[in-house]
């Protein structure tokens, strides 16, 4: 069941216009940034070659490349789980699902399945452009798998909140603008907090980001990003069986 | 016709729901057998979609109970929703999916499998005279045939309880005709639990009536008895205003 309506979300998705505009603009500026940075490297390795220890051409990329998608998912994230229930419930098809022998797990878990489905491919690019360096040298590959490794849990714990919130209204734009200002805000706690160790840092999936893109895999952030979505994808199953309750 | 020793598909106890500080439904209790064809009949907001609202699961009784088929709708959802077709007051269709697409994921929804899916929906197709348009977007149907989608959604699965919210609303006169049979037809095989507030609907193809008035049901029995209320042979249109107390 939940396979079933992963599929029917990710097929949603793929059959709106604006979903193929925002996939087409990213890839272009994912592209350009790579190429952008790229030329940067190769313009400063003559010096680092006389460095010892000097960064090798996936540290000096792969931070700022996994920086910058972590901070273009946090915007545009909202754009695709504004949607998913939302919308179910502004054109009225949500009680197909309701009178279904489905539970609001299934309908929650396939939707949050279906949008982290469809996000690994917004941003396959990335490793793609990465390991098409492999055929001219060597690429660190702990640090690439630490990065990527983040970025799914990361994506995860924003579908999770997009979808929370939108479970929450029935007009997408609210949901949009909901999750933006959520995300937005979490961001802003962690880059706002004066003390590197404020407690508001630790609220933020960005700041639990931070050790993965320096390709750390630290147990304590794996367990936040996995409560950080477990605890909102239960309170989207939670709102919609108070659909039920509530009308 | 229905004789009240068939068995009883869905059977409804007690049922209340309100919102805020009003009753909608208000103590309803009702039979629905194999075989027949049930109308739910009442004025704008008398309680009809609720009282459908709260049979499909849609929506959570107050208080009450509810069986479909042997399975306790508030205690094993997912059982008795298996044996369950709903269609709402608005048709819950994807705009921008294909008829047969659509009809795939509701007949995977309800637990048919990829194979029997299939076959499934091409008698579905065919009940409802929606083979030309299967390959069609939903969005670009008309609002006729976007309806009949909303149907085969409800029956494609075969369940033995269907219900039918309005399902005539908004059609022209040939289309009514055609879901009126298709609904006459449908109520031979499984139970039909229609909700109307057109008489000339009920005469023409349910076999019993429960009339709906503010929330409470003033009447339980065959349009037949109906019509002949009181020994008066004054019609269905009079006795139905008599009951539902506006001046005939």
């Amino acid at each position: 069941m939940i396979r079933l309506i992963a599929m029917r979300e990710l097929r949603s998705l793929l059959s709106q216009p604006s979903t193929w505009f925002t996939l087409a603009l990213l890839q272009f500026i994912l592209a350009w940034f790579f190429l952008a940075r790229l030329e940067a490297f190769l313009e400063i390795q003559p010096q680092l070659a006389e460095i010892a220890n000097a960064p090798g051409v996936t540290a000096a990329l792969a931070a700022p490349m996994f920086n910058l998608i972590a901070l273009l998912l946090m915007m545009l994230v909202p754009m695709f789980t504004m949607r998913s229930l939302a919308e179910e419930r502004r054109n009225q098809t949500l009680p197909l699902l309701l009178a279904a022998p489905v539970s609001a797990a299934d309908i929650v878990l396939g939707k949050f399945v279906g949008l982290l489905c469809f996000l690994i491919l917004l941003s396959g690019s990335v490793p793609l452009m990465f390991y098409s360096l492999s055929f001219g040298t060597a690429l660190d590959h702990g640090l690439m798998l630490a990065n990527l490794a983040g970025l799914l849990l990361l994506m995860a714990s924003f579908v999770a909140l997009g979808l929370y919130i939108s479970a929450l209204t029935s007009q997408p734009v609210v949901a949009a603008i909901g999750a933006l200002a959520a995300l937005l805000g979490l961001w802003l706690a962690d880059i706002g907090a004066t003390a590197s160790d404020s407690p508001w840092r630790a609220l933020s999936p960005l700041h639990h980001f931070e050790a993965f893109n320096t390709g750390l895999l630290d147990s304590g952030d794996v367990v936040f990003f996995v409560l950080f979505s477990g605890i909102f994808l239960l309170l989207a199953m939670r709102r919609l069986n108070n659909n039920r309750r509530y009308g | 016709m229905s004789d009240s020793h068939s068995e009883i598909t869905l059977s409804a106890r007690g049922l209340y729901r309100r919102f805020g500080a009003r009753l909608v439904v208000n103590d309803v209790s009702l039979d629905l057998h194999r075989g027949e064809v049930l109308g739910l009949l009442g004025h704008n907001g008398a309680g009809k979609s609720t009282t459908l609202q709260l049979l499909s699961g849609c929506l959570l009784p107050d208080s009450g109970e509810i069986d479909i088929c042997g399975n306790d709708l508030l205690r094993q959802p997912q059982q008795a929703k298996r044996c369950l077709g709903y269609l709402p007051e608005i048709p819950p269709l994807y705009r921008e999916m294909t008829v047969k697409s659509y009809l795939t994921f509701a007949a995977r929804l309800h637990g048919l499998s990829t194979a029997h899916a299939a076959s499934a929906i091409a008698e579905t197709l065919h009940r409802c005279g929606l083979e030309s348009a299967r390959q069609q977007r939903i969005g670009a149907l008309s609002k006729g045939y976007q309806q009949r989608v909303g149907i085969a959604q409800a029956i494609v699965h075969a369940p033995d309880v269907i219900i039918l919210d309005e399902p005539t609303v908004g059609l022209d006169p040939a289309q009514i005709r055609d879901i009126r049979g298709l609904i006459r037809e449908l109520g031979d095989r499984h139970s039909v639990l229609i909700s109307t507030h057109l008489l000339a609907e009920v005469e023409a193809i349910c076999d019993r009536v429960n009339i709906l008035h503010e929330g409470r049901l003033v009447f339980d029995g065959t349009t037949a008895k109906l019509a002949a209320l009181d020994g008066s042979a004054s019609g269905l249109e009079t006795n139905f205003l008599r009951i539902t107390g506006v001046a005939a």
